[in-house]
């Protein structure tokens, strides 16, 4: 589904990422994980599109395709979906109405027609109990006066309901409480199938307790230094980021 | 970074493309403006003596003004001698169909989902006189007449209704007050007059009967808008359809007064000709516009969508002098390109008790400069006034500004002023998580615009709200931060 070949990228002057190699096939999640600065989430905004960003070496397919050729909305709606860090505030416009501006964009891209209101709402409704969210949330503005953990739900309530290819979650573990953890990771773990993959940056193992991984990658200095099953997240765990051999960490 | 800015310029430079139809009117007097012309205005129209008498007081006054030079805007000097100051009725030329209408003109029509018949008038197609609207129109005639509602031009209420015109007329803006006003008052054309009597709700949304009637009503327009003890009407000045005109100046009084218990509605979109995207042309807009809640527990409410003209200067105001009384203003001024705009509102506190709410929501974009001045006084004897203003400003690209200049005067101990005001850029932040929703760039332009100015559109009625909502999208394609 996914193949990042020796990726380049940078801000300003500033190489961030300097040669990754990684391949992701459907079905599978990926831990990465890194020190901060290692550049996990340049990965992520790299592959969503995020301008800022210069790739200057090395290539991404994505379903066959060149992913890096394409504006971040044609990739949003080709399925790749990024669960941000931090969700962005849009005062004054509903979730509702935002979330069916997107599933309809994306329908409209299928060549289908557009969602009638009440499916729409009967399809959030449902898919708001998956992340146990209160439907009000729903007639709230985007993100606005919402807690870290009601963002990061929404975040989920997103993914959900757009039913993208490809998950990136950049991150989604920080500032949760171990209880919205829990619900953020069924949220998620209720979407995997051997259709969808998922990439999961993260600073700590904890998430990785909740969504297992299929494999975990360390990312350090702009490369992936080492990769492996779900026990090197645990490895990680006991040591931190000191296991890492010298030559292994950032220059 | 360099490409998007790349991006920014060539996309907030969208072009408005709209090709003002030059003519010559039947009936219109030489250049220049002195007191033969002032008399001649008023014996064309067969005005009664103190009609003439109020516009040379007027004129008198006028020559010991000078341009205010205090709003922050700038332009070139209007030679007042080079106007043609009478015109009326001013038949544009008819166009034989709507295939000669501009196709840019008629793509805004399609998109805002005017009617055809209503886009032929707003457009300057000739119209057979048998049209619906026509009929429409005559229909809403008879239903206000029936309930007692005075709604005309001004000449036939001059005309038909010279005692309350007197009573009323210059009663909240006097002939002295600023020189655009009095300018205005000693040379004004037509405009619209409306009286709601004691206990009458006015059976409709003025707005309707508006569009397709209150065209061509020139440069020097003036309203007059009363509301008698208990009346309540809506009116809805303007237009989201981009109107015909060919004035660059435009000096409008828009008066309202509200007796005991009485509520007036007031809604304007205005849409006129900003100019091209190099600053060239378009519509100077000088408006004087107050209202006076004349009678206790009266209520004026503005709501005004501002997205056209080159330059904008205006001030809608409520002198809140009955007790209890309660004065709003809504507000959204857009500007982009070299557009420019003053706006802002006055809250007067007289009565006890008197109330005030400010909404101001400014959007730049382009090199647009947009300006919020509101000043709220409340005077010693307000007793318990209280006043909220909210000013938010959006601001899309670099080369913009907004600028928010409150004036709050409290001479008592009793009253509440509060004011609030914040700035934000649409944020790349915020364009990029739409897009990587799946939604494009102009739709979440129009989608954080439209939830920008949420709070002012539910002030509009419902149909106007929808087209406003269509209105800033199509004013800002293109405009993106």
């Amino acid at each position: 589904m996914l193949e990042i070949k020796n990726l380049h990228a940078s801000v300003g002057d500033k190489p961030i990422l300097n040669g990754i190699d990684l391949k992701v096939k459907a079905g599978e999640v990926h831990a990465i994980m890194g020190p901060n600065g290692s550049g996990k989430s340049t990965l992520a905004h790299v592959l969503s599109g995020r301008e800022g960003y210069a790739v200057t070496q090395g290539s991404v397919l994505y379903q066959g395709k060149d992913l890096l050729g394409l504006t971040p909305e044609i990739r949003a709606r080709e399925g790749i979906f990024l669960a941000f860090q931090y969700p962005v505030e849009i005062p004054g416009v509903t979730n509702k109405y935002f979330l069916k501006a997107a599933y309809n964009a994306l329908r409209k891209h299928r060549g289908q027609p557009e969602i009638s209101a009440g499916d729409f709402l009967k399809l959030i409704k449902e898919k708001a109990k998956l992340v146990q969210m209160d439907p009000a949330m729903l007639n709230r503005a985007v993100n606005a006066g919402f807690s870290g953990g009601e963002k990061k739900r929404n975040e989920i309530l997103q993914l959900a309901v757009l039913e993208p290819k490809l998950g990136l979650l950049d991150e989604t573990d920080s500032g949760l409480d171990i209880d919205a953890l829990k619900i953020v990771a069924q949220g998620v773990n209720a979407m995997r199938s051997d259709q969808r993959a998922f990439v999961v940056v993260t600073h700590y193992q904890r998430l990785l307790d909740y969504i297992v991984p299929d494999f975990v990658h360390v990312l350090s200095g702009g490369r992936i230094v080492r990769s492996g099953g779900k026990e090197l997240a645990h490895q990680l765990e006991k040591e931190g980021y000191a296991l890492l051999q010298p030559e292994e960490v950032a220059k | 970074m360099a490409k998007q800015s790349d991006e920014l310029s060539e996309l907030t430079t969208k072009e408005y493309k709209y090709g003002f139809v030059s003519d010559i009117d039947a009936d219109q007097i030489p250049k220049g403006l002195d007191e033969d012309i002032v008399r001649l205005i008023s014996r064309k129209k067969e005005e009664p003596a103190f009609m003439l008498e109020w516009r040379l007081k007027a004129f008198r006054h006028w020559l010991t003004m000078s341009e205010p030079a205090w709003a922050n805007v700038r332009f070139p000097k209007i030679d007042y001698q080079d106007i043609i100051y009478y015109s009326a009725p001013k038949p544009k030329k008819l166009l034989g169909s709507m295939d000669e209408v501009d196709p840019e003109v008629r793509k805004t029509f399609e998109k805002l989902g005017i009617p055809l018949e209503e886009q032929k008038i707003l457009a300057g197609v000739a119209v057979d006189a048998v049209l619906d609207s026509v009929s429409v129109a005559t229909t809403f005639k008879k239903t206000l007449a029936e309930a007692g509602v005075i709604f005309c031009s001004f000449s036939e209420a001059v005309r038909e209704h010279p005692e309350l015109v007197e009573k009323y007329l210059g009663s909240v803006v006097p002939y002295t007050d600023n020189y655009y006003a009095t300018l205005n008052s000693a040379v004004f054309s037509d405009g619209s007059f409306c009286y709601v009597p004691k206990g009458v709700r006015c059976p409709m949304e003025l707005s309707t009967y508006f569009r397709i009637n209150a065209k061509n009503t020139g440069q020097f327009e003036r309203t007059l808008i009363v509301a008698d003890e208990g009346a309540y009407v809506s009116y809805l000045e303007g237009c989201t359809a981009p109107m015909r005109d060919e004035n660059q100046l435009h000096a409008a009084v828009v008066e309202l007064v509200a007796l005991d218990d009485a509520q007036i509605k007031y809604s304007t979109i205005q849409n006129w000709y900003p100019g091209d995207k190099n600053g060239k042309g378009g519509i100077y807009n000088f408006v004087t516009k107050r209202g006076k809640c004349k009678g206790k527990n009266s209520k004026i409410s503005w709501t005004q969508v501002e997205t056209g003209s080159a330059i904008t200067w205006k001030y809608p105001s409520c002198l809140l002098m009955g007790e209890n009384s309660i004065g709003e203003f809504y507000s959204v001024a857009l500007t982009n390109n070299y557009q420019q705009a003053d706006t802002g509102t006055k809250m007067v506190h007289i009565g006890k008790n008197t109330r005030s709410t400010i909404i101001s929501k400014g959007i730049s974009a382009g090199h647009g400069q947009n300006t919020y001045r509101g000043q709220v006084k409340i005077t010693k004897g307000a007793v318990g006034a209280r006043n909220y203003s909210q000013c938010d400003s959006l601001l899309m690209g670099e080369k913009c500004g907004a600028h928010t200049f409150p004036y709050l005067e409290v001479n008592n101990t009793s009253s509440q002023v509060e004011h609030e005001a914040t700035t934000s850029k649409i944020g790349e932040d915020q364009l990029f998580y739409c897009r990587q929703r799946g939604i494009s760039t102009e739709d979440a332009v129009g989608m954080i615009v439209n939830g920008f100015c949420k709070e002012v559109f539910k002030e509009l009625p419902i149909e106007f709200a929808v087209e406003a909502h269509k209105l800033l999208s199509i004013n800002l394609e293109g405009a993106v931060g």
